[in-house]
Order: C-alpha cells, then sequence, then structure tokens
C-alpha cells in the first residue's frame, strides 16, 4: 500500500480564516438588529453597498493581481470590513459614501498592500478615516433615535434617501437629523456648558446616548461570544475598557462638570464595537499577549485625547489607525522570553 | 529549610494544547506477543550517534540476545539479536528516517526455537558502581525508547554533583499512543526498579515518575508496586495535567520543577535527568536477567485499523506484519504515522521495521487527515504565538523563513523550536509552519557546514597560495643566483674546479 507523505500535524485544522471572518460576523448580528430598531433600515442599506463595493473591489483587484478570487472572496475578509466600515456610517448616508469609502478600504489599505495579511492598516478604519476627511458634512448627519424622532424613515424612504440623497415631502432634513450623543457633547463642553447640563437634554439615556447604549451593549455581548468561541482574545477588548475607565474616571470624580463619566465614555460612540471587532483585527493589530494589552491601552487612550482634543467627535477610527502603525515595533518589544533563555 | 526538589509541586508551562485523547481504543486488551514474523530487518543504526562495526555477515546463525555489531564509545550503541536464526543479508532497507528513505539493516530469518546466548545479569546491582551499571547498559543496547533515540549510556555518564533526581516520563501526551501506559500498568514493580537503577547509575537519590492525570489504574498500580518494593521514600508518583506537549522533554521538567533547561545547557544543569519509563523498564531487564533491549511495547491503532491494540514486539519486525496482526486495515489509509499525530512521522510504506524508539503506528483515513486545504497568506492573529510552548513567534519565524531570511530567524531562536506542531495545528491559514521552521533549521545546519567548509577551503587555498608564493621565491632566488654566477664566469669557473675537485676526492676514498 502506497501511504502519503506530508509533515507533522497530521489533524485536520482547527479553524480557518473564512470561518473566522463568519464568526465575527455571526457575533455582530444582535447590534446590527439593536441598530435597525433605534435608528431605522439605514444601516441594513449601508452594510448591503458597503458590502457590494467591498466584494466588487476585491474582485477586480484579485483579478487585476492575477490571484485566485474564488479562494481569496471565500474568506469573507472583504466582507467583514464592508459590513465594520458601514456601521460606522449615518444611516442615510448618499450611496457613494460607502464606495469611496471601500475604494480606500479595499483597493488602497488591503490589495495595494498585497492583499488579506499584508495590509498594514485595518481597511475599514482607512475608508472612514477617508470619507470623514472628505464628506464630513454627510457624515455628519445622524438620525434621532426612535423613542425621540418624529417617525424613523420607512424601507422606500430610506432607499430613496440613499440613493437620491432626497428625502421624501413627509420628512425633511432638519427634523431628521440630529448630532450623535458624542457630537452634542462636545459641542456643549465647548460652549461653557456644564457636563450635567448637556447630558440632560433628551438624546442622553441612562448611561450614554439614548439607543446608542443599547447597541453597544449588543456589541458588547456579541463579543462576548468571539471570546466564548476563542476567535478574538481577552487582551485588547479589557485593555482598551480598562484603559478608558481607568483615564476618564479621576478626571471624571475630580471635575465631573467638566468630564464625561467612564460610563458616557464607554456607552456613546463606536468604543465597543472598537474594544471588540476593530481593535481586535489580527492583522493590523499586534499579535503578542502583552503587544495585545498595549495596543488595546493606546487605543482607548488616543481616543480620549482625540475626543476631548481632537477635531472629530469620535478618535477611534483615528485611533485605530495610529496604533496600527505602532502595531510591528510593539510586537518586536514585547517580544516574550524563549524557553531557557 | 527544606529544599524543595522537582516533583514537590506541579507547575504551568506556557502555550500547548489540550487534545482529545483515543487510547482507549488500542487498551482494551493486555499486551500481547504477535506471531513470529519471517523476517526481522534490524536497522544497525537506531538511535542518535553511529552505528557499531558489524559483527556477523550473511549465512551467519545467531541465538537470541547475541550482539549483531559491536558497542563503541557511549555514542555507539550495539544492536543485539532479537531471536535465534541465519542471517540471510545485509541490505539498505526502508526507514523511518530519513521520510521515504533507507538505512542499512541485517535481515535476519528467525528459526522459531528461540534459542538464547547465556545472559549475564549484574549480580547485586545495589552495590555495584555507577561505571559498572553504565556499561552494563550500555552493551544491553539501551537508547531511549520515548522516541528521540539518545544513547542512554551517554545520557547517564558524567560528572554532575547536583544531579539529585531521575524523572522517568510516562506522561505521552500525544493521542492515541498507549505503550507506555500499558506497559505501566502491566509491568509497574520493573518500571520503578528501572528507575532505581537508572538513579542509582546517573548518581541520583530518588525517582520522579511523571503520569498524566488522567491514568488512574497506571497510579494505583504504581503505588502498589512502590509499596512492594519498600521504596517509598525514592520514588514519588506525580501526575502532570494531560496537556500537549507536556510528554516533552523540556516541558516536562518545566512542569515538574518550575525551572527552564537553560537553551545551551543540559537537563542535569538543574539536577534531573528523564528517561522514558519503557527504558527503564529495559534496564531493569538489562541489569536484573542480563537480557539486552530486543523488544519494545508498540501501539498498533488508529481509525484504519481493524482491531487496535499494544503488541509486545521484537525489534525488526515489519510494521506490516504488526497491522496484519491487528487484523489488517480496516478503511482505505491514507496516512501511516509512527508516532502521534502531533509530532509523528507519515511513512511511506508499511515495510519499515520496529526499531528502539518506535512507540506506535497510527493509520488515519481520510477523515482525520483531511484533504490538505489551501494555504492562505498569515492574518497575523497570534494563535500560533498563544499556543507555543517554547514562547517563540511561529508567525515572525514563519515570515522571515518565507523571506529566507535565516540569520533573523536564528536571531528569533529559530533553533529553540521543538517542532510540538501547536502552532501548526490551530493556524487558521493552514500554513505547514513546521515544515518552515524543519527547513530553516536544516538550511541553518547546512550554512553552519558551508562556513566551516568554506573557512577550511580558505584555509587551503592561502596555504596553497603562500606555498605558491614561496616556492615563485625560491625560483625566483635561485635564477638569480644562476644569472649572477653567469654575469662573473670566474667564479663559475671556481666552482667547477671545486666539483672536480671533489670528485676526485670522492674517487679516492
Ligand atoms: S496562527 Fe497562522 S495565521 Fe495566525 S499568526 Fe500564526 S501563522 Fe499567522
Ligand atoms: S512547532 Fe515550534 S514554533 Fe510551533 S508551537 Fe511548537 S515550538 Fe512553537
Amino acid at each position: 500500500m502506497k501511504f502519503e507523505l506530508a509533515g507533522a500535524p497530521h489533524q485536520p485544522p482547527a479553524a480557518s480564516v473564512g470561518g473566522v471572518m463568519r464568526q465575527v460576523l455571526y457575533a455582530l448580528v444582535p447590534a446590527v438588529a439593536a441598530h435597525v430598531w433605534f435608528f431605522g433600515y439605514g444601516i441594513l442599506f449601508q452594510i448591503a453597498l458597503a458590502v457590494g463595493f467591498a466584494v466588487a473591489f476585491e474582485a477586480i483587484m484579485l483579478k487585476l493581481r492575477d490571484r485566485p478570487i474564488g479562494l481569496f472572496l471565500s474568506d469573507w475578509s472583504a466582507v467583514v470590513t464592508g459590513v465594520l466600515f458601514a456601521l460606522c456610517m449615518p444611516p442615510l448616508a448618499p450611496w457613494w459614501i460607502a464606495a469611496v469609502g471601500m475604494l480606500f478600504a479595499i483597493v488602497i489599505a488591503k490589495q495595494l498592500y498585497g492583499g488579506l495579511g499584508y495590509n498594514l492598516f485595518n481597511p475599514a478604519m482607512v475608508g472612514f478615516a477617508a470619507v470623514i476627511i472628505a464628506f464630513p458634512l454627510e457624515l455628519s448627519q445622524w438620525l434621532l433615535p426612535r423613542s425621540l424622532s418624529p417617525g424613523l424613515p420607512g424601507l422606500l424612504e430610506t432607499a430613496q434617501a440613499v440613493f437620491t440623497g432626497r428625502l421624501p415631502a413627509t420628512l425633511d432634513w432638519d427634523s431628521v437629523t440630529g448630532a450623535t450623543p458624542l457630537d452634542q457633547l462636545r459641542t456643549g463642553v465647548r460652549e461653557n456648558l456644564l457636563v450635567t447640563e448637556v447630558r440632560s437634554a433628551p438624546i442622553f439615556g441612562d448611561f450614554g446616548g439614548r439607543g446608542w447604549e443599547w447597541i453597544a451593549n449588543f456589541y458588547a455581548l456579541g463579543g462576548i461570544y468571539l471570546l466564548w468561541k476563542r476567535v478574538i482574545s481577552w487582551h485588547v477588548p479589557v485593555a482598551v475598557i480598562a484603559t478608558t475607565v481607568m483615564i476618564s474616571m479621576p478626571l471624571w470624580l475630580f471635575g465631573p462638570d467638566t468630564n464625561p463619566s467612564p460610563a458616557q465614555h464607554i456607552f456613546s460612540g463606536a468604543l465597543v464595537l472598537a474594544a471588540f471587532f476593530i481593535a481586535t483585527d489580527p492583522v493590523s493589530g499586534c499579535s503578542t499577549s502583552k503587544g495585545k494589552l498595549v495596543f488595546g491601552a493606546g487605543v482607548a487612550i488616543l481616543t480620549l485625547v482625540i475626543r476631548r482634543w481632537g477635531g472629530y467627535p469620535d478618535g477611534v477610527a483615528f485611533a485605530v489607525l495610529l496604533m496600527n502603525m505602532g502595531a510591528p515595533l510593539i510586537d518586536r518589544l514585547t517580544r516574550p522570553r524563549t524557553y531557557g533563555h | 529549610m527544606v529544599e524543595a526538589l522537582p516533583g514537590d509541586r506541579i507547575h504551568a508551562f506556557p502555550g500547548g494544547l489540550k487534545l482529545r485523547h483515543h487510547k482507549a481504543v488500542a487498551c482494551e486488551h493486555p499486551v500481547k506477543r504477535p506471531a513470529l514474523p519471517d523476517r526481522l530487518y534490524i536497522q544497525i543504526l537506531q538511535h542518535q550517534g553511529e552505528s557499531g562495526e558489524l559483527l556477523v555477515t550473511d549465512g551467519d546463525r545467531v541465538r537470541a540476545g547475541q550482539a549483531l555489531t559491536s558497542a563503541g564509545d557511549d555514542f555507539i550503541v550495539p544492536e543485539h539479536a532479537p531471536t535465534s536464526g541465519t542471517i540471510e543479508t545485509i541490505t539498505d532497507h526502508p526507514a523511518a528516517f530519513p521520510p521515504g528513505g533507507t538505512q542499512r539493516a541485517i535481515v535476519l530469518v528467525p528459526d522459531g526455537r528461540d534459542e538464547w546466548v547465556e545472559c549475564r545479569p549484574v549480580a547485586d546491582w545495589h552495590n555495584a558502581s555507577p561505571g559498572t551499571l553504565i556499561d552494563h547498559l550500555h552493551q544491553s543496547g539501551l537508547a531511549g525508547m520515548g522516541g528521540a533515540m539518545f544513547p542512554t549510556a551517554a545520557k547517564l555518564r558524567g560528572d554532575w554533583p547536583q544531579l539529585r533526581t531521575v524523572i522517568l516520563n510516562g506522561a505521552e501526551c500525544e493521542p492515541w499512543i498507549a505503550c507506555d501506559e500499558m506497559l505501566m500498568r502491566e509491568r509497574a514493580q520493573d518500571v520503578i526498579e528501572g528507575g532505581l537503577i537508572l538513579a542509582r547509575a546517573a548518581g541520583a537519590e530518588r525517582v520522579v515518575i511523571a503520569i498524566e492525570d488522567r491514568m488512574g489504574v497506571v497510579d494505583d498500580r504504581l503505588r502498589a508496586a512502590r509499596q512492594a518494593l519498600g521504596a517509598e521514600d525514592s520514588v514519588r508518583i506525580r501526575k502532570v495535567f494531560t496537556v500537549y506537549p507536556e510528554g516533552g522533554e523540556r516541558q516536562l521538567i518545566q512542569a515538574l520543577t518550575g525551572r527552564e533547561v537553560p537553551h545551551d545547557g543540559l537537563p542535569q544543569d538543574l539536577g534531573v535527568v528523564v528517561h522514558n519509563v519503557a527504558t527503564a523498564a529495559a534496564a531493569r531487564d538489562a541489569v536484573l536477567e542480563g537480557r539486552p533491549l530486543i523488544e519494545r511495547i508498540v501501539t498498533v491503532t488508529g481509525p484504519g485499523i481493524a482491531q487496535p491494540r499494544n503488541f509486545l514486539t521484537l525489534i525488526g519486525t515489519p510494521f506490516s506484519h504488526l497491522v496484519d496482526s491487528a487484523g489488517g486495515y480496516a478503511e482505505p489509509v491514507s496516512r501511516l504515522i509512527l508516532g502521534g499525530p502531533m509530532s509523528g512521522t507519515a511513512l511511506a510504506s508499511d515495510a519499515i521495521p520496529v526499531t528502539k524508539g518506535s512507540n506506535c503506528i497510527l493509520a488515519l483515513t481520510e477523515r482525520e487527515t483531511a484533504p490538505t486545504q489551501p494555504t492562505m497568506p498569515c492574518i497575523n492573529c497570534g494563535e500560533c504565538v498563544r499556543v507555543c510552548p517554547a514562547r517563540l513567534l511561529p508567525q515572525t519565524l514563519f515570515r522571515l523563513i518565507e523571506a529566507e531570511n535565516l540569520d533573523a530567524a536564528a536571531d528569533y531562536d529559530l533553533s529553540d523550536c521543538i517542532e510540538c506542531g501547536c502552532c501548526a495545528a490551530v493556524c487558521p491559514s493552514h500554513i505547514p509552519l513546521v515544515d518552515y521552521y524543519r527547513h530553516g533549521k536544516d538550511e541553518l545546519v547546512r550554512r553552519r557546514l558551508d562556513r566551516r567548509r568554506a573557512a577550511l577551503a580558505k584555509r587551503r587555498y592561502e596555504a596553497r597560495e603562500e606555498r605558491l608564493a614561496r616556492q615563485k621565491a625560491e625560483r625566483q632566488a635561485r635564477r638569480k643566483a644562476r644569472e649572477e654566477k653567469l654575469k662573473r664566469p670566474e667564479k663559475a669557473q671556481d666552482e667547477i674546479q671545486a666539483a672536480i675537485e671533489r670528485a676526485k676526492q670522492n674517487k679516492k676514498t
């Protein structure tokens, strides 16, 4: 009898890249559902658009680069990039935002760097940074959560808004768009209002932005699922959230009038999403345990700094990109001591 | 203060994998001897080191226990005839190492009478000197039976004043392999006696037997045997967690001592030396009964085997014979493995014979090995980093080796990789990481040799250049001298005259 010669280990592989990416998508389902509940169907359009453009660009680039298209599309990484990007978009953002975002994310940040595994920066965040710099106006038009809104746009109205940029006569932009809680907070503090005063606005809920706090909870739930499935390790999420608390807590305790509470920081904006789904991106992050802790802490610190002093209400995307730059160095500096050395 | 000794406490080691175990399938029946095969193929080299001189030729009749190759220094271990019969030939025969290659083997046709040479046990080993014991074990052909096949005498010899403990490794953490477990079940007392012999030979005071925490029966039997021998003071039985690769020598030492063997050092530096439990039992047979190492327990198992079980097998028995004795192949077997699924070697054929280090033959079907999945680029997920028991950065090593940047890979301690396969087992990109490390290590060794060879060549070249230059200088000097003479003919004349005078003188005498 003839037997096959192969190197050890002689076991079917435990996981696959596609499998890992699919788990990430499953983990996002609850948060997306919550998003739909609080802000209407917009998010679904954003996801469909971003994923569609992501996959299309990925396929074209693979073809141009003469790479096996089927193999790399089936790794689901382009889909994950699209979804994460879409989750940062205002629900009614026009369709071409997704096109531009994915152009930067997939074509430039990913494929031009060599495709899966070779990108230095988190593609979704590159896409987000590109569009928020290029189209700040479009990206500031948020919807109010269901409970505060005179009426969320329906499916058709959403489609019309996304594809034509026009709202049906029954709705007008002024009544629909509102600032995010983080926006509000920033503007308020800059206008010398007390945090407590700003917080009394209806857009704030019990511990974060109304609606946003629930979505953040569902991100955390998905994140716990990923931890349980061992898709991610605890280091990055714990580092992000613990560092946020550690820095914002004393500031808040000593100056509650000018500093938002830790809960406020965590439950408004994209911090929880980042902690579990974005800063945990393996490719552009750190791979040693200590490195992951440093990486997560860095993301949290930079986010707080940008929120406080930067030009944008939420600093998560820029924080992640900045840390991406440092990741290889952090990995090198946190290299564990080899056995016996 | 009471000194903490190895085995007093169980420590953790980094990384590793919890694997599902399949040992029970082969353990349902007691160990049995298979029928005598038609031919035994005894490899003349079965250990790390070199083979001894052949002591037999074609047509010789030999008896069981007779040396077939000579013993040399500690790294030249003799082979013995497993049974009586005739030497048919000495030939190159398929072998497990190198994979797909051959090794010189003595082909013995058994006569079925199993006549023995006279066995010479060591009288009163309790008072024998360590040197005597080590020499005896060496003459008896002992080499490590856990798979690495390090010559036992070489491990025991040496002046290690701090050496306190002999660790017996009974923690075979690979799934499927059960030969050590069966040995400890059936010969608990012999294992302990062997451990005490090895301790005496190493100058150690005590023996720690490490077993897995799931081996309940073994624990009971070892304890009973220890009591029967009255060795409670000097023998400890320690359960370690069943985490792969806990049975790796360095990991086991870490688990039992909490310390790491220095990368350029030996276990002896920590006051311990590790032997496989099967080696201990073989040491006992050699010392108490005078029987050289001619047989071992081999697990024949896997979904591709009809009746998995453990065999007490003569060295040289072809694997195919063992498979037949286990009822043959049950299903189409895609991979035949010597050792376990994590670190075993895939065999090209089942004609390969059992050697002293063959612990398990594992027949896997396509279901277990899975059609090789396409390799994807590394996504830097760090799973490999998490499981590496040597605390390496496997993905960094992979990238460096892929880029042929071997010097950098060496800086990242490539040579400290124990090739356990944990990283490759968890890699979602299905990168055959261990293959890269093997290649990288081979390449480093080759380069080192190349460098040495180049240095030698350079020295030779320089020596030659120097010689040539010298010769040239000498030639020039001679020519110059000749030219000088030609320039002054009267001096040349003088010399001719002198020569004639000398010739005359010679004639006279
Ligand atoms: S497990 Fe595989 S994909 Fe993940 S970092 Fe290691 S080599 Fe890369
Ligand atoms: S094979 Fe080498 S690199 Fe991989 S886990 Fe084992 S020791 Fe680490």
